[in-house]
């Protein structure tokens, strides 16, 4: 296209003036750029040569102090402690070698431990203080500070260092920090500086490791002037970091003492769920470990033993753990069956010791049968046949679906790590996972909590604790965040038809007050704080043929690692219901023998706030109990036990 | 216009163009080349590697590339405006697709040894469309909103595109050399006047949301930005390289410490030293004479260059020349700004003087436009 002769004219005319206005423009801000420089080089030089020339500005963080935690009384959990150590800035010491040979005449040093040191500051920015010596006596730092004009580039640090007073009662709640990794650092999207403080600690799993962000606090900043052989001259600017947040924790860390001492060394797993408002007042894993003896890093002389027990102490059974609940699921079955109107409470099933599903015989756990059994009865006696019966009349969905309401097969929000879904499983489940179709079997098997059915002894707490209360209970452990109070675990009416419940309830009652109950042994004297409850025994394995013709099928006569588990789980006081326990005992054995005892013991200590009297025992248990008080007494440490060290 | 329309007897041909290019600017730009060679001499500690050699190597081969693109005529180049601008944009998207990732960031193609940062390319090649487009469009059409918005879209598109890498600094680069080729194109004030305005709303809208339940942006995007247009809050990042970058150029004075005299391990804590902070290396060394004497002489290349558009009868050359005036412009002064605190840390060089090779030969081939359009200008 051909522009006309006047149109050309008028738009370059157009076009120059405003290339000479652009023109303009650009020239005004060189002249401002210009008057910048003259600012900086001929106004403020000597200002700025003064700081070129005498003196450095270096900028270090000040790292916070990362909150303490502690349990619901105000005992600290989670302290932090001054530890002194060593460091050396690179660019101050000329000669990074001799300066450390010259250290390690003064104090001692590890050569492996100096050998990662020397990497360390090679790898570190120079300006960035490198930790030589960790946790030095105040003897070593005097001697260091009396040298320092021998030592440049070096020079003491006081540091905080995380310590857990109540070691291993704590490890599966509260976790343990370490030092920040690699891993930590490439698991961030946006690392916060302080992360590169050497040494720093960042939480690693638990408590420690979920609330990394409340407790972390913000870094603080100062700018400071250092002269030319490293000495801080002044102090130009600081920005006060902020602590991090102090959180307490649910539990009552003289009930969580006691528990872990009742478990010993056994491999066990104790819940205790407050019913009113779902407080985990004592969540213990047995074995448990020093949480202590990581946070400088822990030697393989120490760790190995951890790794390689077969009663897994670094696993947190409470709700890592995941097993088939056994009997403590026939509760589920009940309310399912119950709710949907399918069986009244007072409808009887014939029990002749076994059931036959599909060209199966299915057993009930008495060989003899117990005849005709009703609600009430088939908890008492825990009948297998009764559950089998009910569960074919109600089907697998709606049971799995009654189980969903408990809480089982849910994950509960808690701030520990890898808490455990379980499973309570559908057809759907079996379809996609197993590529299998659900066979009328499966469903028997669920119905007494085998099979594919899987809970943690936290969700079966949480059950229990929904059976009392016919309430949403859903469990909590962190009571407060600096002081202000977290949301309630109460939970909404859970809309059960609180007759059933009730029937329900009440055949947990003679499952343990009742003379024929599987847990009578295990009652509670004092009238009112009576206890209901279900036991609970897993088969881990099949008998075979093999082993039935050789007449193995007792449990003491198998290796540990096949032995049944035991289980139980139970509320009390029963009329009004306080606390919620769940007890297992990996391999333990029969739930009545091996669970309901240590269900008994912690729930008296949690109900009466310490050691119970004697006659909440049953008079024929006094003897022994008494006994086993005092043994629990010297294991104990002292400090525990008369609650010293209140913050 | 088209070629014919040249009056092609009195333009020069063959080897005689040589004598017909803009010579001062040719000058000008060696010269400020050559003080980008000593700098990186001086800042490699007096030797001649790493990096003044390779980039003396590239700047024979871009002085090679200007002469060369200065011969071709200029309509050539105007016919290729749109084959360029589509080919980089398919490089943009090429990019985000096959990328590689650099700082953080997917800035460039490889091709063998050598990486094409086809955002680079994309500053020249946007200049020559919308110089391309004003040419062919009447003027008095040129402020009606329909062909407003045709540009507007041409500088969108890779404007969006480079800020998906991301890269906020070319980015908005791009949208200041695009709004500023509108600007000299004719655009009426109105349209400048309202997006101005509507940008300041917008922004400040952003940032009277802050703390309201209904905020536009997350909190850590908040803190960016904090950070971004005031450095001094994050003082282990950029701050920390602002603060000794003001001390390096401050204690210069007057006339620098000389030579080779700057305090090198001052500097080693900056780590784009020989980049986009080797201002403060001249400024060090040579003071505040030796600083203005730099700007002059980008001032100069400026001012040739705006002299050349404004005798140059032929819309396209003039566009094209006031727009690779601007880009060069926005370069030098957004990194002067930056290494003397008076503007955020955004990657952008110093042309012609930071070490780089994708920058220097896309700037380089920018001027061969500027010289092609100067030797082939009606006459």
């Amino acid at each position: 296209m051909r522009r006309s002769r006047a149109d050309s004219e008028a738009s370059h005319a157009k076009l120059s003036r405003r290339a000479a206005l652009l023109g303009g423009v650009q020239l005004l801000f060189m002249g401002g750029l210009a008057a910048r420089m003259n600012y900086l080089q001929v106004d403020q030089a000597d200002q700025f040569r003064l700081l070129a020339e005498e003196n450095r500005i270096n900028i270090r963080l000040i790292p916070p102090a990362r909150g303490e935690i502690f349990d619901r009384n105000g005992v600290r959990l989670a302290q932090n402690s001054p530890s002194y150590r060593i460091v050396m800035v690179r660019e101050d010491a000329d000669d990074v070698d001799a300066v450390m040979d010259r250290l390690a005449q003064i104090i001692t040093l590890d050569p492996e431990l100096r050998a990662r040191t020397m990497a360390e500051i090679k790898r570190s920015a120079p300006f960035l203080p490198v930790t030589v010596a960790d946790d030095v006596s105040w003897d070593d730092v005097s001697r260091v500070s009396v040298n320092a004009p021998a030592l440049p580039g070096i020079s003491p640090e006081v540091g905080l260092t995380r310590v857990y007073p109540r070691g291993s009662d704590f490890a599966h709640i509260v976790g343990r920090v370490g030092r920040v990794s690699q891993a930590d650092l490439d698991a961030l999207e946006d690392p916060d500086a302080v992360l590169r403080i050497p040494r720093f600690q960042i939480g690693k799993i638990n408590v420690e490791a979920r609330e990394e962000s409340l407790l972390r606090g913000v870094a603080g900043t100062k700018q400071v002037e250092v002269n030319a052989t490293g000495r801080v001259m002044r102090e130009l600017a600081r920005r006060e970091g902020q602590s991090g947040a102090d959180l307490q924790l649910t539990i009552d860390s003289n009930l969580q003492n006691y528990v872990q001492a009742r478990l010993g060394d056994e491999s066990a797993a104790v819940v205790i769920v407050d019913c009113e408002n779902g407080d985990l007042v004592a969540n213990a894993s047995s074995p448990s470990y020093d949480p202590n003896l990581f946070i400088g890093g822990i030697s393989s002389a120490d760790y190995n033993p951890l790794l390689q027990s077969k009663y897994r102490p670094l696993v947190n059974k409470t709700v890592q753990g995941t097993y088939p609940p056994g009997s403590t699921f026939k509760m589920m079955v009940a309310m399912a069956a119950l709710e949907e109107g399918i069986v009244g409470p007072d409808e009887t099933v014939y029990c002749p010791g076994h059931l036959e599903v599909g060209g199966r015989r299915f057993h009930c756990w008495k060989r003899a049968g117990h005849g005709w059994v009703d609600l009430e009865n088939s908890l008492k006696q825990s009948c297998d046949v009764y559950y089998y019966d009910l569960a074919l009349k109600v089907g697998i969905e709606k049971i799995s679906a009654m189980s969903n309401r408990f809480g089982l097969g849910i994950r509960h929000d808690l701030p520990l790590s890898s808490v455990a879904a379980g499973l309570a499983p559908t057809k759907l489940w079996k379809q996609q996972n197993k590529g299998a179709d659900w066979v009328i079997g499966d469903t028997v098997n669920a119905s007494i909590g085998q099979g594919f059915t899987l809970s943690s002894p936290l969700q079966l707490a949480v059950m229990t604790a929904r059976i009392a209360t016919n309430r949403e209970v859903t469990p909590r452990l962190i009571k407060s965040i600096d002081g202000i109070e977290q949301p309630s675990g109460a939970g909404e009416p859970l809309g059960m038809n609180e007759n059933n419940m009730r029937k329900v309830r009440k055949g947990m009652h003679v499952v343990v007050n009742d003379r024929r109950g599987t847990a009578y042994r295990s009652r509670i004297i004092a009238d009112d704080m009576r206890m209901a409850g279900k036991t609970g025994t897993s088969q881990v394995r099949n008998i075979t043929a093999a082993e039935r013709a050789r007449g193995v099928t007792r449990n003491q006569d198998l290796p540990w690692e096949r032995r049944d588990h035991a289980l139980f789980v139970g509320f009390a006081p029963y009329d009004k219901p306080r606390y919620a326990v769940s007890v297992l005992v990996e391999h333990g054995g029969g739930g009545s023998a091996a669970a309901a005892p240590i269900a008994r013991d912690v729930m008296l200590q949690a109900l009466y706030g310490g050691e119970p009297p004697l006659d909440a025992y049953p008079t024929a248990d006094r003897g022994r109990i008494k006994t086993q008080q005092n043994t629990l007494r010297d294991v104990r440490p002292q400090a525990a036990i008369d609650g010293k060290d209140q913050a | 216009m088209s070629y014919l329309e040249y009056s092609v007897k009195h333009a020069p041909t063959g080897l005689a163009k040589i004598l017909h290019l803009n010579w001062p600017l040719t000058i000008l730009l060696a010269t400020v080349s050559g003080v980008g060679f000593l700098m990186l001499y001086s800042v490699a500690g007096g030797t001649f590697t790493p990096w003044a050699e390779p980039q003396m190597k590239r700047f024979a081969l871009g002085l090679g590339l200007m002469i060369a693109v200065g011969m071709v005529p200029i309509w050539m180049w105007r016919n290729l405006a749109g084959v360029a601008y589509l080919g980089t944009v398919t490089l943009l998207i090429g990019v985000e697709l096959f990328g590689a990732v650099g700082m953080g960031a997917q800035r460039w193609i490889e091709l063998g040894s050598f990486r094409l940062q086809p955002s680079e390319l994309m500053k020249i090649t946007l200049v020559v469309m919308l110089a391309a487009y004003y040419d062919w469009l009447p003027s008095k059409k040129t402020s009606r909103p329909l062909w407003v918005l045709i540009p507007v879209v041409l500088i969108m598109v890779p404007t969006f595109l480079v800020l998906k890498q991301p890269d906020l600094g070319t980015a908005l680069l791009l949208l200041a050399a695009g709004g500023g080729l509108m600007f000299l194109a004719g655009v009426h004030w109105a349209y400048f006047a309202v997006v101005i305005t509507a940008g300041f709303g917008l922004v400040t809208a952003v940032f009277q949301s802050r703390g309201t339940p209904w905020q536009m942006l997350k909190d850590y995007q908040f803190r960016r930005i904090d950070t971004f247009i005031d450095p001094s809050t994050d003082p282990l990042g950029a701050g920390y390289h602002i603060t000794q970058s003001k001390i390096a150029l401050g204690s210069g004075g007057w006339t620098g410490r000389g030579f080779m005299q700057g305090t090198q391990s001052r500097l080693n804590f900056l780590p784009e030293k020989h980049t986009d902070f080797i201002f403060t290396t001249l400024a060090e060394e040579f003071g505040f004479v030796g600083g203005v004497s730099l700007l002059t002489l980008y001032a100069l290349i400026i001012v040739f260059c705006v002299a050349s558009a404004l005798i140059n009868k032929d819309r396209f050359s003039s566009l094209l020349t006031l727009g690779v005036a601007l880009n060069f412009f926005l370069f030098f002064a957004v990194n002067m700004s930056m290494v003397m605190g008076m503007a955020p840390v955004v990657g952008v060089p110093l042309p012609l003087v930071s070490y780089g090779g994708s920058a220097m030969l896309v700037l380089l081939l920018a001027f061969g436009l500027v010289q092609s359009a100067h030797v082939h200008r009606p006459r």
